[in-house]
């Protein structure tokens, strides 16, 4: 078990720092001309090499490079070209706010997902597995951002025109400002991610609940007379969610860097909006600071679902 | 695997090949026909967007700034003239979706054309070869499946300036990682059976076990997979769009033509609404049918 862990950990160790070397190498090489824009329109060639010498722009790339790693093991990931901020202070600020998105729509879309799995896979090919299937399809279908824009449309402008302000137009209240705000403002966002990936787990548990519930210990468990709701969910459902919780963990690591869009829309300033402005912006620093967060987010989820993995079915440990 | 009429007295036994047979269940299946058909009509749009330039009159980046906009400047709701109402531009909505129609597909199609051309061959080699190449492989696999995608294409996008050239390959260079994967998984088992032994045994060669006999069992999945993937890849690509980073303009298409509305959805519901809905309508339709197709070539999934 130790030793699949070690190894376990080494790999994911050495994907990260792989991904060091391509986002490096993708962003550093390519033309930048960001020590222009911060020098201004009417910048001397010396006002621009000295702003290069100060963020080691003029240095080799292998230089920058080892400077980067170094630094990046000291938990420095260095700072913003704009204003020095420290990338993980940046980061630190993001973060809570992409957290708050992500699990607040984990619970949703989890509830959501396995609900309806379990109804379609207690009555198969039914008008309700039909129904539910074609329901998660539609929303499976969208577009985040034209989800997004829907909801703000009829939920925003619409209720808000009818007298009902019941929610804002977009932005981040804390929670530390009152959880009814930090409610408000995450709603449609959730309501938003939740739709979108609840049709994946619907499918999984379906699938899951249909072949578990094929299982002679089911018959078993009915024939001891056993009540159905007790047999579904006791027996059935227990060892059907091993994949939905496998594909949840990996799911919750790539929402870190993949909430780009609902940030977007609904403009929170979470790690995807920070991301798109530093983008904008030519902030190599904050760039490779957010995608090797959220890269190790992903890394890290995997890890943690390989682990859980091991632990459940000890197959898993001899390979 | 053939042995599907097992009626002793049938004058003349079809062999019937597992591809045929998932053909015959998919034919049946109404919401897939449904959807294929949806698509169809989504195709001949595409191609015959200049039909609708000409029926209309208006060439997809012609602005009509005195017939197209309100005195005010606003976009023109749907009219006898503008069958879907014009853009912030006094451009026709319709003719524009037409021709966006044309962009989402085009790289709907060649991102999943490169994605799983390079997914299989990577995925047969990677299983099938072993060693090094298998453990290269199977750690670039993990680096691209772990890099947020989103993030690192918007980034690159704006690096290197938008073109359908780019969104192509940016999804395409994302996206083979999981093709490669589940090729890999079925590779890593096939290789093991007595049928390659039987080949290897007849003198074939590496490649030709790989892509002759291998590669035709494991084109189940990879279909199913396929399918499922141009809906996605539409998404991807409109989501570029809609972000700013699509085709530059005048271009139309989907996400960008959204982009565009963004700002006057509470006085130009068209303007939002109809390219909305081709694009909703292509994703579903696509998405309808990959389903089909999933459970034509797994019926056990969806066995009752």
């Amino acid at each position: 078990m130790v030793v699949f862990l070690i190894r376990r950990l080494l790999h994911g160790l050495l994907v990260l720092w792989l991904i060091t070397v391509a986002v490096f190498a993708l962003f550093f090489i390519a033309p930048s001309n960001v020590a222009q824009s911060l020098a201004g329109r009417q910048a001397t060639p010396e006002t621009i090499a000295l702003i290069k010498h100060r963020l080691g722009l003029d240095q080799p790339v292998w230089k920058q490079y080892l400077h980067f790693v170094w630094n990046a093991l000291h938990g420095n990931l260095g700072y913003d070209y704009y204003h020095q901020v420290p990338v993980t202070a940046i980061i630190g600020q993001a973060l809570p706010i992409t957290v708050s998105l992500a699990l607040g729509a984990a619970i949703l879309w989890l509830l959501l997902g396995v609900f309806n799995g379990v109804i379609s896979a207690v009555h198969p090919r039914s008008l309700a597995d039909r129904g539910l299937t074609l329901f998660s399809l539609f929303f499976y279908s969208f577009p985040s951002f034209l989800l997004g824009l829907l909801f703000l449309y009829f939920v925003y402008f619409k209720l808000t025109l009818a007298g009902f302000n019941w929610f804002p137009a977009g932005g981040y209240s804390p929670l530390a400002q009152g959880i009814g705000g930090w409610f408000d403002h995450l709603t449609l966002p959730w309501l938003t991610l939740a739709l979108l990936l609840a049709a994946t787990y619907t499918r999984l548990t379906r699938g899951a609940m249909l072949d578990v519930l094929g299982e002679d210990y089911i018959r078993t468990a009915r024939s001891k007379g056993l009540r159905e709701s007790r047999v579904i969910v006791r027996h059935g459902l227990r060892s059907a969610l091993t994949p939905v919780v496998t594909q949840f963990g990996i799911d919750l690591g790539q929402l870190v860097g993949g909430v780009v869009v609902t940030e977007t829309v609904f403009s929170l300033p979470g790690l995807g909006q920070t991301a798109v402005t530093a983008i904008n912006q030519q902030d190599l620093p904050v760039i490779i600071g957010i995608v090797l967060f959220a890269s190790a987010a992903v890394v890290v989820a995997n890890l943690l679902v390989d682990i859980m993995y091991a632990v459940l079915d000890p197959r898993v440990r001899l390979h | 695997m053939t042995a599907i009429m097992e009626v002793v007295e049938a004058p003349q036994i079809q062999g019937r090949s597992p591809f045929t047979l998932a053909m015959r269940r998919l034919r049946r299946d109404k919401v897939a026909m449904v959807s294929l058909a949806v698509i169809a009509l989504i195709v001949l749009m595409a191609v015959f967007a200049p039909v609708f330039a000409h029926l209309t009159g208006h060439p997809p980046n012609e602005q009509y700034r005195d017939t197209g906009l309100t005195p005010d400047g606003l976009p023109r709701g749907p009219d006898g003239t503008f069958w879907l109402g014009t853009d912030d531009l006094g451009r026709d909505v319709l003719v524009r979706i037409a021709y966006g129609a044309r962009v989402s597909l085009l790289v709907g199609v060649a991102a999943t054309a490169i994605t799983v051309a390079v997914g299989i061959v990577l995925g047969l080699a990677a299983g099938f070869l072993g060693g090094i190449v298998d453990t290269v492989l199977a750690r670039l696999i993990d680096v691209v499946l772990s890099v947020p995608f989103l993030l690192v294409a918007i980034a690159l996008v704006s690096v290197t300036g938008p073109s359908l050239t780019i969104t192509v390959l940016v999804i395409g260079f994302f996206s083979w990682a999981s093709v490669a994967r589940i090729v890999r998984g079925q590779v890593l088992s096939l290789r093991e059976r007595e049928f390659v032994e039987a080949a290897r045994s007849l003198g074939a060669g590496d490649t030709r076990i790989m892509f002759v006999d291998i590669l035709p069992n494991v084109l189940a999945p990879v279909i199913v997979y396929t399918t499922l993937l141009v809906p996605v890849v539409i998404v991807t690509q409109a989501t570029l769009s809609f972000l700013g980073l699509g085709l530059p303009p005048p271009t139309a298409d989907w996400g960008g033509m959204i982009n565009e509305a963004q700002a006057y959805y509470t006085t130009a519901w068209w303007f939002i609404l109809f390219p909305g809905l081709a694009l909703l309508i292509t994703t579903l339709a696509f998405n309808l049918f990959g389903d089909g197709v999933r459970d034509a070539f797994d019926p056990r999934a969806d066995r009752s």
